[in-house]
């Protein structure tokens, strides 16, 4: 069985950071990139399906400059066969729906069995990527999945989507699909040393849109906002802070629960 | 293209509370939108919310009856995707929910819409401008949509105000045909476990912050010498630490106790929904930006252990 899994690079901003003058946007020197926390479940779940069938392969996709390479070769040392890069830099600051458009024309040509795509990425929390690809693919599709019966033998797979106040569904959803994948369905594992060396020989293809047949134009077509502005964000009333030792602060902690549940 | 669509959500039988609070974003931008408001509520039983979607300015209640008992989302997106070729709306609201997450996404992609979910914040310029968290919800950013003919937007619960009063509106039966494409099996309640933190005035809750299993008893006993229930974010549920009957947050429980006390939490937008309506909320975080500090009444920026210490001494139980 053939599992593409779509993988993201997150922006982490440092605890300082200035927004850019000529443009909406942060300064890049306040932005630290690491593989997106979803996608560590995500890809950890084509791992284990992949072990449990015996025999496939597992395919990692980012949209993303260089620096997204890291992340691929983190999937890869954990056990991903091969890993795909697409970028131009008319890609920069593309919105999810954009991202669904490139990711598509790359993962078409894979024909998978199965994709697995992190719920939403840490940065943007759109939530929109995975589905907004499964639409473009034709594939059913499932969003937010906590729990995941793969049954190729049927053609389906008996799913669990978390809803919200802890209520869980069951369901059954036909094969091949897309499941968007929640934190907490498995443990990620950690690479080896000799795993993360081992990456390096592994194949990474780099593409461009037009070498998957999109052009500006299916691009711009595509896209679904416009960054408009930034701004730091509204503070709202904001916390009346605490000062000094943790001693000190304990004790007006202390002063306020005892207040607040002596009324 | 004119007019706002909105679609009402509900689940198990029951409308959600979201869906009056799009109405009411609708109604905000719909002299702007230059048109008509109507809500769309796909799903067998839906004629039953008609009445209850009703409000001054809505002008048409829809209802796509032939649908699965329960929510599917190709038959919603099919739906949804007919809807808008129908009434050719300028702007589509669904709400940012688990539900919308599933076919919403996929509408704006296959009629390549203007987009935007999680959004908190809607204003009018020319066309609509959604306002929604960046990076992390570190930043502000402001949306807009140029060139799109309608735009989809997922609203987040809780950030805009349902209208004040009800009405009566005509409703009209519309037919959809469209293939599920998943079957339903069931639904499952959480374990109830030995505790309802729903039920608790006074809340210690503790996350990430806290960094290794082994913290996790010094807390219990902070907990239960302050005579607070014990609460947790996410990603201790999903490290398998504690069980999900202490979750606070969107997938967790909703709380409201008199005192909400976090510690080591930074204040996902999951989280901050399930506990940001608590009557006082203290936290504590090395982080000086978490987004926790912008609905705490009082916040520290100290180490965690270091204050539980001397709590422990402020409270020997």
């Amino acid at each position: 069985m053939k599992i593409v899994v779509p993988v993201k690079e997150v922006a982490v901003l440092d605890e300082e950071f200035d927004l850019l003058e000529d443009r909406p946007g942060v300064d890049p020197d306040a932005i630290e990139w690491e593989l997106n926390e979803w996608d560590d479940f995500s890809v950890e779940a084509a791992l284990q399906l992949r072990e449990a069938q015996g025999d496939g392969e597992v395919v990692v996709v980012s949209v993303g400059d260089e620096e997204a390479e890291e992340g691929l070769r983190a999937c890869l040392a954990k056990g991903a066969d091969r890993a795909l890069r697409v970028w131009d830099d008319s890609l920069e600051g593309a919105d999810p729906l954009a991202v669904a458009r490139v990711l598509a024309a790359v993962v078409e040509r894979e024909s998978p069995d199965l994709v697995l795509c992190g719920v939403q990425s840490s940065d943007a929390v759109q939530g929109a990527t995975g589905v907004a690809l499964a639409a473009h693919l034709g594939l059913p599709r499932v969003a937010v999945v906590k729990a995941l019966d793969y049954d190729g033998g049927s053609g389906s797979a008996t799913v669990e989507r978390e809803l919200e106040g802890g209520l869980t569904e069951m369901l059954r959803v036909r094969l091949p699909a897309l499941l968007t994948i929640q934190t907490g369905i498995n443990e990620p594992r950690y690479a080896n040393l000799r795993a993360i060396k081992q990456a390096k020989e592994k194949p990474l293809e780099v593409l461009g849109p037009a070498d998957v047949g999109l052009d500006d134009t299916a691009l711009a077509a595509a896209a679904g906002s416009r960054t408009r502005s930034m701004a730091p964000p509204e503070t709202g009333g904001g916390a009346e802070m605490l000062g000094g030792s943790a001693s000190d602060v304990a004790g007006r902690i202390a002063d306020i629960v005892k207040e607040r549940m002596a009324g | 293209m004119s007019g706002v669509l909105v679609v009402a959500e509900s689940r198990q039988g029951a409308l959600r509370e979201v869906s009056r609070e799009l109405i009411g974003a609708a109604l905000g931008v719909k002299d702007e939108a230059d048109g008509r408001v109507a809500v769309a509520v796909i799903g067998a039983g839906g004629g039953e919310h008609a009445a209850v979607l009703g409000a001054p300015g809505v002008d048409e209640v829809l209802t796509v009856e032939d649908a699965p008992e329960h929510f599917e989302a190709h038959v919603h997106g099919a739906a949804l995707e007919a809807l808008i070729e129908q009434e050719q709306p300028s702007v589509v609201l669904l709400g940012h929910t688990i539900d919308s997450l599933g076919f919403g996404p996929a509408v704006a992609a296959r009629l390549e819409l203007g987009f935007a979910s999680d959004v908190t914040g809607l204003d009018w310029d020319g066309g609509p401008v959604a306002t929604r968290g960046g990076y992390g919800g570190k930043v502000q950013v402001e949306l807009d949509f140029p060139g799109k003919e309608t735009v989809l937007l997922m609203l987040r619960a809780g950030a805009f105000e349902a209208p004040a009063e009800n009405a009566s509106v005509p409703a009209r039966a519309v037919q959809v045909s469209a293939e599920p494409q998943t079957e339903h099996l069931g639904f499952r309640e959480v374990e109830a476990g030995d505790v309802d933190i729903t039920k608790a005035e006074f809340l210690l809750s503790v996350g990430r912050g806290i960094e290794d299993k082994d913290a996790l008893p010094q807390f219990e006993e902070l907990a239960e010498s302050m005579g607070a229930t014990l609460s947790v974010s996410r990603p201790l549920v999903d490290a398998g630490w504690v069980s999900n009957a202490r979750q606070v947050g969107q997938s967790g429980k909703t709380v409201k106790p008199r005192v909400y006390l976090a510690l080591g939490i930074s204040g996902a937008v999951q989280h901050l929904a399930g506990m940001q309506n608590a009557d006082t909320i203290i936290a504590v975080n090395t982080d000086p930006e978490a987004p926790i500090f912008r609905v705490a009444h009082y916040g520290a920026v100290v180490d965690l252990f270091d204050v539980a210490d001397e709590l422990a001494e402020q409270f020997p139980g």
